[in-house]
């Protein structure tokens, strides 16, 4: 049998670019000798087939496999886990090329190399990487094809068309298949392991450059689709973590309770949206402030923070409601206000001094602020996005030295200040903004819209949002970050009038990893249920979903199955001969069939005897019928041309 | 119905033609093209296709455990490739039509050789497609669209006889391997197997004088002695053309003096103690090489006689006579 027939070079080839294909992308996460190990592999049992030298024997093979599992072991010093896995995946297909002499050891190699594709998803799902695997799938397959030529060889043309159409004719399946397979919320097993890289996001503290930092950061961070949307989506604050303890350099979250219901007052119209939330790693979930709903598997807090049971560790969708004018905490509780107004003892001793006598000079709290305020305002204060670095006691220097800043710089100082004249105050990080893409309708809130603002306690209004920030630079709250930076620190990431076609295939480019992010990638259990009973499935049970995937799946193949079954079958006729059949058809109908004896010429005589009143044109047609079908002028175009014209007069 | 279906399961053929044979049972030697329908060609996953259905199956289980989209959207194209090319398997084989082609005869110990004439009428060619007949390697071909292959399938002939290979059986499992397609048939194969000639050193027995000739004294060759009509295996060149041109048969030019080249092959000549196969054997070796001396010959058996005769022809006449030699029963 030829399954023992020695792989051709062009089959080898083949399987070697494919696991080369699929192995590629492993190389960033794997430690170092791996790759180059398996590479070397692939070079080596290239060259052994090429010349028809022996492969190495089973021993050597046993030895060198123990050898690799000891090296695996010994770079993640462990055996256990997706990453370990996939290491000793790579080795052990590296090291079965070696055994692989025979056609039929293929096959187990080309299912691994199937199964390799599958874990690369672990690392991204992004569309290139689709786009990438789709590519090493086409490969992969016209290998399979290349293995089952046994007769003559298989040119790689050949291979790879006819794999491209195996893929394409397994599309339909592969949608509904998508679509209606009963999804179920995974693990089944153990905890997925998370991704040690660290995201860009905000973090649970805040010193002084954290946030302009993460300004120069293009990612998203969430992606937001309004039931209404409101008149100036831009100048919506998302109320992230709030910051209650300051060190004299950082401002930490501080204690802050569970809370079942939060009493909160509200003074306009509530807007419902729905949250795309990039995975942060972290527990926190933004809102519009002020949350006015906690979506299912999150909790409130005392200060008004929204925040998941679980680390967002995957894309959260989330419905919310949100009441964007407000009062809350009219009647704080004692000691959430003291908490408030706490500072460390001895730091910044002229920030204290100036808030001292703004005290003083003032008669309500209404007036600090206002007094406060001004001093932004009116002083020379610079909004910049590289501030020069702080020392020892960065309030006191931003507020009397440098006095220029970022926002956490004027937040976290106005705090400052607002203790230190016994406000109470706490500093609230989030995003401010956002830019609603065209395309699809989706507002998208990126890294570079981080923003951080102040709360302060007043009797009688409880706490409210003052942005200092606004103060200085108005521009910022009303136009974006863009407009409020100087010329010389934009970038064309961060918009901008010059870089208009720029910004247009950013928002095109966005609107389709959106679309991808909620169908393709979100297409969750829940996201399921939703899209069926959209589509008109009253019950979308499983059972149900069941039914409808086999009926519609069995439609399908019956109709891909009659497709090809009538190319085997049916016959090719000339486009002649079809013209033609059409003409006795028409002759047919008016009562002169053509005999089955009858040429053509034959059977124009008697139709001319019959109906003399159409014999010019019979004639006419029956010469052109037989100069291009026996006259050699079947390429003639004007001729068949002619032709068809005749036979349509006949209708 | 019962009956069959236990006697399908009793047989020593592999699982796959057992159900096949259950399900349409064996009709015997059919003549003439045979299209395969629909009906015909059977079709089940390879090992390697099990395989695949278990690799699926584990990367389904991955992508619900890890929520990995893209692995749905994989395992499922993947999945679906499997169907199609179910499909495509079934296709490679569906609508083509077999015909037996003729055997050339070989010597027992040879292969015997079975031309299969294989034609694709559709518009699709047929790659890799298979005849295997039992227990032999399989033959690989292509067919292209609108066009008839001739595949030979080899089989050692070990007996002398009329060999009949029996049902075949053609297969695929283009494109992926995945599938196996098949169909079993009886195209009434058949070749035709001489007794394997006696090898080594083996004289021709001593030519005996033709019988009724008398003295055969100083006669020769080109003593002519008269004319017979034409048999097929005279040599051309005692044709009489002369005579031949005035008559509407050809003539054989009849000699005298041939006795030297008149040799009878005989069944009884050769000692019993060698056994019935041997002593075809021999026969066998002696025809061939009378043959190629270019002699007269004539074979005895105990049922048969051939008259002495030259060429080719005859030569071939008596080896079939050899191959199909059957003793009496007693």
């Amino acid at each position: 049998m030829n399954a023992t027939a020695a792989l051709t070079p062009v089959n080898l080839a083949a399987i070697l670019i494919s696991l080369a294909l699929v192995g590629a992308p492993h190389t960033s996460h794997l430690p170092v000798w791996i790759p180059v190990f398996a590479g070397l592999v692939l070079l080596t049992r290239f060259y052994l087939g090429y010349r028809g030298k022996p492969l190495p024997n089973r021993w050597l093979l046993l030895a060198a496999a123990l050898v690799c599992v000891a090296g695996v072991a010994f770079s993640y010093r462990t055996l256990y886990g997706r990453d370990v896995g996939v290491a000793l995946l790579t080795v052990m297909v590296a090291l079965k090329l070696m055994e692989m002499s025979a056609a039929r050891d293929t096959m187990v190699v080309v299912l691994l190399a199937y199964f390799l594709v599958i874990t690369n998803f672990f690392y991204s799902q992004t569309i290139p990487t689709a786009l990438y695997m789709l590519l090493v799938v086409w490969i992969i397959t016209a290998t399979m094809i290349g293995l089952q030529h046994r007769a003559a060889k298989a040119r790689p043309a050949d291979m790879l068309r006819h794999s491209a159409l195996l893929i394409l004719q397994a599309v339909p399946v592969m949608l509904v298949l998508f679509v209606l397979f009963p999804r179920v919320q995974g693990p089944l097993w153990g905890l997925p392991q998370i991704n040690v890289t660290t995201k860009t996001g905000l973090s649970d503290t805040m010193s002084p450059g954290d946030v302009s930092v993460l300004s120069l950061s293009d990612e998203v961070a969430f992606r937001v689709l309004f039931e209404t949307p409101p008149e100036k989506p831009s100048r919506l604050y998302w109320r992230g973590p709030v910051l209650n303890e300051f060190d004299g350099q950082t401002w930490h979250p501080g204690l802050s309770l569970t809370v079942n219901t939060l009493e909160f007052e509200a003074l306009g119209p509530r807007l419902r949206y729905a949250v795309t939330l990039e995975p942060h790693e972290r527990r926190w979930l933004f809102a519009i402030d002020m949350p006015a709903a906690v979506p299912a598997g999150a909790f409130l807090t005392s200060d008004y923070q929204m925040r998941s049971r679980k680390q967002v560790r995957e894309r959260l969708r989330y419905e919310m409601e949100s009441v964007p004018l407000y009062r809350i905490g009219q009647y704080a509780k004692n000691w959430d206000l003291t908490s408030a107004l706490r500072l460390p003892a001895k730091v910044s001793p002229r920030a204290r001094a100036l808030a001292e006598t703004w005290k003083q000079q003032s008669a309500n709290s209404q007036e600090i602020l206002t007094r406060a305020l001004n001093m932004f305002r009116e002083q020379p204060f610079i909004y910049t996005l590289a501030p020069p670095p702080l020392g020892d006691d960065p309030v006191d220097e931003f507020l009397f030295t440098s006095r220029s800043g970022f926002c956490e710089h004027y937040a976290s100082s106005f705090t400052f200040l607002m203790r230190a004249a016994g406000i109470p105050a706490r500093v609230v990080t989030g995003y401010l903004g956002g830019e609603i893409n065209p395309l699809d309708g989706y507002l998208v809130v990126r890294q570079s819209e981080a923003h951080a603002w102040t709360e302060v306690w007043l009797v009688g209004e409880g706490w409210v949002r003052i942005d200092p920030t606004a103060a200085v630079s108005p521009l910022r709250v009303e136009a974006g970050l863009a407009a409020a930076v100087p010329e010389s620190e934009r970038n064309p990431l961060l918009g901008g009038d010059r870089f208009d076609w720029i910004k247009q295939a950013r928002f095109a480019w966005d609107a389709v990893a959106n679309s991808w992010n909620q169908w393709v990638l979100g297409y969750n259990p829940e996201r399921q249920s939703r899209f069926l009973s959209q589509m008109g499935f009253e019950l979308a049970t499983w059972q149900n979903m069941v039914i409808v995937l086999m009926v519609s799946s069995g439609v399908i193949v019956m109709v891909l199955a009659s497709a090809l079954f009538l190319r085997l079958v049916r016959q090719r006729r000339e486009p002649v001969q079809r013209l033609y059949q059409k003409f006795c058809n028409a002759m047919a109908r008016r009562g002169a069939p053509r005999r089955a004896s009858e040429g053509p010429r034959d059977f124009a005589a008697r139709v001319s005897l019959q109906f003399p009143e159409i014999r010019d044109s019979v004639q006419r047609l029956s010469a052109l019928y037989v100069a291009l079908r026996y006259g050699g002028k079947n390429g003639d175009m004007e001729l068949l041309r002619e032709f068809r014209d005749a036979v349509r007069s006949f209708g | 119905m019962k009956l069959a279906f236990l006697s399908a399961f009793r047989s020593k053929l592999p699982i796959r033609d057992r159900i096949g044979d259950w399900i349409f049972p064996p009709r015997g030697p059919e003549t003439g093209p045979v299209t395969l329908g629909q009906r015909r060609v059977y079709i089940l996953p390879t090992r390697g296709g099990l395989a695949y259905g278990v690799t699926l199956l584990l990367m389904l289980v991955g992508s619900i455990n890890y929520n990995l989209s893209l692995g749905f959207i994989l395992t499922f194209l993947l999945g679906g490739m499997g169907i199609v090319s179910m499909l495509h398997t079934w296709r490679n084989l569906a609508h083509v039509a077999l015909r037996s082609g003729k055997s050339r005869p070989v010597f027992a110990g040879e292969y015997a050789r079975f031309p299969v004439g294989v034609r694709n009428p559709g518009r699709v060619s047929r790659a890799s497609l298979a005849i295997q007949l039992n227990g032999q390697n399989a033959t690989y071909f292509d067919v292209a669209a609108d066009t008839e292959s001739t595949v030979e399938t080899a089989m050692p002939a070990a007996k002398r006889g009329l060999m009949a290979p029996g049902r075949f059986r053609i297969f695929t499992t283009y494109p992926l391997g995945f599938f196996y397609a098949w169909s079993n048939l009886d195209l009434d194969l058949s070749c035709l197997v001489y007794p394997k000639p006696e090898p080594g050193n083996v004289p021709l027995p001593p030519a005996q004088a033709a019988s009724g000739e008398g003295g055969a004294s100083g006669t020769g060759e080109d003593d002519f002695a008269g004319l017979r009509t034409y048999h097929p295996g005279d040599s051309p060149r005692r044709i009489a053309w002369k005579a031949a041109a005035r008559s509407d048969t050809f003539l054989t030019k009849q000699f005298s003096g041939t006795a030297a080249a008149q040799l009878w092959l005989d069944f009884r000549d050769i000692p019993d103690i060698l056994g019935l196969e041997a002593k075809l054997s021999r026969l066998a070796r002696w025809v061939i090489e009378s043959e190629a001396g270019g002699l007269r010959f004539g074979l005895r058996l105990p049922n048969l006689e051939l008259e002495p005769a030259a060429g080719t022809a005859h030569r071939d006449r008596c080896l079939q006579a050899l191959a199909l030699f059957q003793p009496a029963r007693r």
